[in-house]
């Protein structure tokens, strides 16, 4: 028998007399379980090592994220507080006329509400879906609290007779169920009728497709002029000697470095109308007084400036790329008659591609959720999706709509990432 | 980000021991400043009950996480009308005793020297702040601008204007300026060709505005020469112009007026001394003694008259003032009931406005 204290006999062959033709341990066990079990103990400890990080990643990222994207399809503000009016909701279908049960729950409901001091929760719901109706609620709410008298209908309808509008009974219905697509629907410029079918809301009203649009194209363009501007230097970066290239990457990591906002205020200081660069055409004569041009407060500012902050994140996975490649691979092409040309379009372009990829979605994504740079220098056509979003946030308190529009952003940015995943594989991707 | 952020403060609130008699919670900055010169200071010397004040960034945020944790730690706070209103509504408040203000030096009962407005179940007002309109006097050396329609006026005062950007106050002045006088100014917009209206108005200045969004940026712009003419808050026109001497002169026609105020959150521990300090902060001569540390008006009318000079200055600070009788006569008040119910709306065809 081997010697269990021998290593090299930790591993005991079927001479022994076993017969099933496994590999076994020295203490009979298959070698395979063994190895199994003490290959799982180190994942669990392993796993125990990451856990901190999982757990924070947890209850700091995944969890309130979930949360708030939650609200997007979830919202009981009209549900929770007007319970009996719910369940007649739920008890007639759509196009049944509200009978005296229903206008009793909705008196009773009332009350209860206004005497809770929940009413304006209620009233908030339901203004989302028909403007001008969040003071009806907290009105009728104060004057019910004293007591109402049957019949309910009659006597709602004498405190405001808005309470017989067909709209607002169908925004209740709506409103009824805490689970609606509704928010989704508004992020892309519809609502529900009356009868309960999808039409596009007014034309004075639509805003949000065409920000969506625009946040995608100025992205797109963003990203687009961030590599034509930083391919060329991060070439030179990579080519440069050592002393220099470092010397210039200084240059390229400072604004890099410089807070975002001061970044933003320069740029101000320098397009604006009496700003540095329209000082100094005037003072070339290149134009006139009068004719000061435009730089700030419309989409070119937004342009400028959103390309001068993110190009370092185009320009840094280019150069990490681009020192990697072996300048003999040029100079092999160009032994071999290439062009100049050919040999940068055949054969060194190709191998920059993993930057340009990374580069490209860092800048790409980043663009896509810009906030603070185009609310200050956006003016009203440089203004971007995520201007909205942070109005739904801080001004209207709408914060069901605000997760509806980032839940959209987030699946379209998403999209993106599983065609470029198809297109070009996302294993293809270098940061450095 | 809120939650976080009331939750921290209410935590650092519990921290601290409650040996006050009032416990105050205020905005700090200058305008918590006039609130502890003006009123805690004094109150306390006069009435030996003690004041602790505290600040956060807006106080109607705590007082929601500390009436629903049931550990509240303040028996006064300072906040704007809308929140008043808002949390008075969901039960958060106290509701104040309009018996217990007191009455003005001549006798004049509380309720009717406060402007309108300015008392409500849960909510007494201590000043006034205003949108105004307002220029730079160097760059219109002959006729000066001097109500909303010389704003909207391209070709009598050319140059840039800014504005804020959102529908709340542009829609208001936009009408005024169009000739809707200011008691009608909500009537009017209540109404669909009252909005088409104020955003035809608005369509002829379109393209020489320049939207601001935070509060500091209007003066910023009239000092860089990027701007004419403002529609900004008067307290930052006022510190430019005071503060830092430049040429900005307000106009006061047109002004829509806020409030800030008191109020007691629901469970306040020190309840009766709580609503001692209310009144007694409320009554003119503190009023106005708070006004004179910042260009936010008194809410009572006789108050106005006991206003002095601007603290530290021997400039006045009477004119500079909202609720000044002569700056209050073609003064529109904010209303807050029809903002809380058109403010989506309206700003979603303002965003798809401007955007077009």
């Amino acid at each position: 028998m081997a010697n269990a204290l021998d290593p090299h006999a930790a591993i005991a062959t079927t001479a022994g007399g076993l017969t099933d033709g496994a590999l076994r341990t020295a203490d009979g066990r298959p070698l395979v379980r063994a190895l199994a079990r003490s290959q799982a103990l180190a994942r669990r400890r392993a796993f125990l090592l990451v856990l901190p990080l999982l757990a924070f990643v947890l209850i700091t990222f995944v969890i309130p994220i979930g949360q708030m994207l939650q609200r997007s399809f979830y919202n009981d503000g009209f549900s929770d507080h007007m319970p009996q009016l719910s369940q007649w909701f739920a008890e007639n279908p759509r196009g049944a006329e509200p009978d005296e049960a229903a206008w009793t729950a909705l008196a009773t409901d009332l009350q209860a509400s206004a005497e809770a001091r929940t009413i304006g929760i209620v009233g908030t719901r339901i203004n989302y879906d028909v403007p001008g109706t969040r003071s009806l609620f907290t009105s009728t709410g104060r004057q019910v609290r004293r007591g109402i008298e049957p019949p309910y209908q009659a006597a709602l309808m004498e405190i405001n007779e808005d309470w017989g509008d067909p709209r607002l009974w169908s925004a209740m219905r709506e409103a009824s169920n805490p689970v609606t697509g509704n928010f989704y629907l508004a992020a892309v410029d519809r609502k529900r009728g009356e009868d309960g079918s999808i039409q596009q809301v007014e034309e004075r009203q639509q805003v949000y497709v065409m920000l969506f649009m625009r946040t995608f194209w100025l992205s797109l363009l963003i990203t687009f002029i961030t590599f034509v501007l930083g391919f060329p230097i991060a070439h030179l970066l990579a080519t440069l000697p050592m002393r220099k290239s470092n010397l210039l990457m200084i240059l390229v990591l400072l604004p890099f470095w410089t807070s975002l906002l001061v970044r933003t205020t320069s740029w101000m200081v320098l397009l604006q109308q009496q700003g540095v660069i329209n000082d100094i055409l005037v003072w070339l004569g290149v134009i006139g007084g009068g004719g000061r041009l435009q730089m700030i407060y419309n989409q070119t500012g937004t342009i400028i400036a959103m390309t001068h902050i993110l190009l370092p994140f185009m320009i840094l996975p280019l150069y990490s790329v681009m020192r990697t490649i072996n300048p003999s691979y040029v100079r092999a092409a160009r032994s071999l008659g290439a062009t100049s040309w050919t040999a940068f379009r055949r054969v060194y372009f190709p191998q920059t591609l993993p930057g340009l990829g990374a580069g490209a979605l860092l800048v790409f994504i980043l663009a896509v959720g810009y906030y603070i740079t185009p609310a200050l220098v956006g003016g009203s056509s440089g203004q971007l999706i995520s201007n909205m979003i942070a109005m739904h946030m801080t001004d209207t308190l709408n914060w069901s709509m605000a997760a509806a529009l980032a839940a959209l952003l987030l699946g379209a940015v998403l999209l993106l990432y599983w065609v470029y995943d198809r297109m070009v594989g996302i294993d293809n991707l270098k940061l450095g | 980000m809120k939650k976080t952020l009331a939750l921290t403060t209410a935590l650092g609130m519990m921290a601290s021991p409650v040996l006050a008699d009032v416990n105050l919670l205020s905005w700090g900055g200058a305008y918590g400043n006039s609130h502890l010169e003006a009123y805690a200071k004094p109150f306390e010397a006069e009435t030996g009950i003690k004041v602790t004040m505290a600040d956060a960034d807006n106080p109607a945020t705590p007082i929601k996480a500390m009436v629903e944790a049931g550990n509240v730690t303040t028996d006064v706070a300072s906040v704007e009308y809308a929140d008043a209103v808002r949390l008075c509504d969901e039960g958060l408040l106290e509701e104040i005793d309009p018996s217990i203000l007191v009455a003005a030096e001549d006798g004049t009962p509380a309720a009717d020297d406060f402007i309108e407005g300015a008392i409500t179940e849960c909510f007494v007002a201590t000043d006034v702040y205003s949108m105004v309109l307002a220029f730079d006097d160097s760059k219109f050396p002959d006729a000066k601008p001097a109500s909303p329609a010389d704003f909207f006026d391209l070709e009598k005062f050319p140059g840039k204007r800014t504005m804020r950007k959102g529908a709340k106050f542009n829609l208001e002045l936009a009408l005024m300026a169009d000739g809707v006088p200011a008691a009608e100014v909500y009537e009017t917009l209540a109404t669909p060709e009252g909005v088409d209206r104020a955003f035809a108005k608005l369509d002829s200045i379109k393209n020489d505005v320049i939207w601001w969004e935070a509060g500091a940026q209007p003066p910023q712009l009239l000092a860089d020469g990027e701007v004419v003419m403002a529609y900004a808050f008067n307290g930052r026109i006022f510190n430019a112009a005071q503060g830092e001497g430049k040429p900005f002169k307000i106009i006061w026609d047109g002004q829509i007026y806020e409030m800030e105020g008191w109020v007691v959150p629901k469970g306040a521990k020190n309840l009766e001394d709580a609503m001692k300090f209310v009144a007694w902060t409320t009554s003119p001569a503190p009023q106005a003694r708070a006004a004179e540390f910042i260009s936010y008006g008194p809410p009572r009318k006789s108050a106005a008259a006991l206003v002095g000079n601007v603290e530290g200055t021997d400039v006045p600070m009477g004119p500079h003032l909202p609720t000044t009788e002569a700056n209050m006569t073609n003064a529109l008040p904010s209303n807050l009931d029809f903002w809380v119910d058109r403010d989506a709306e309206l700003n979603e065809r303002f965003n798809s406005w401007l955007a077009s």
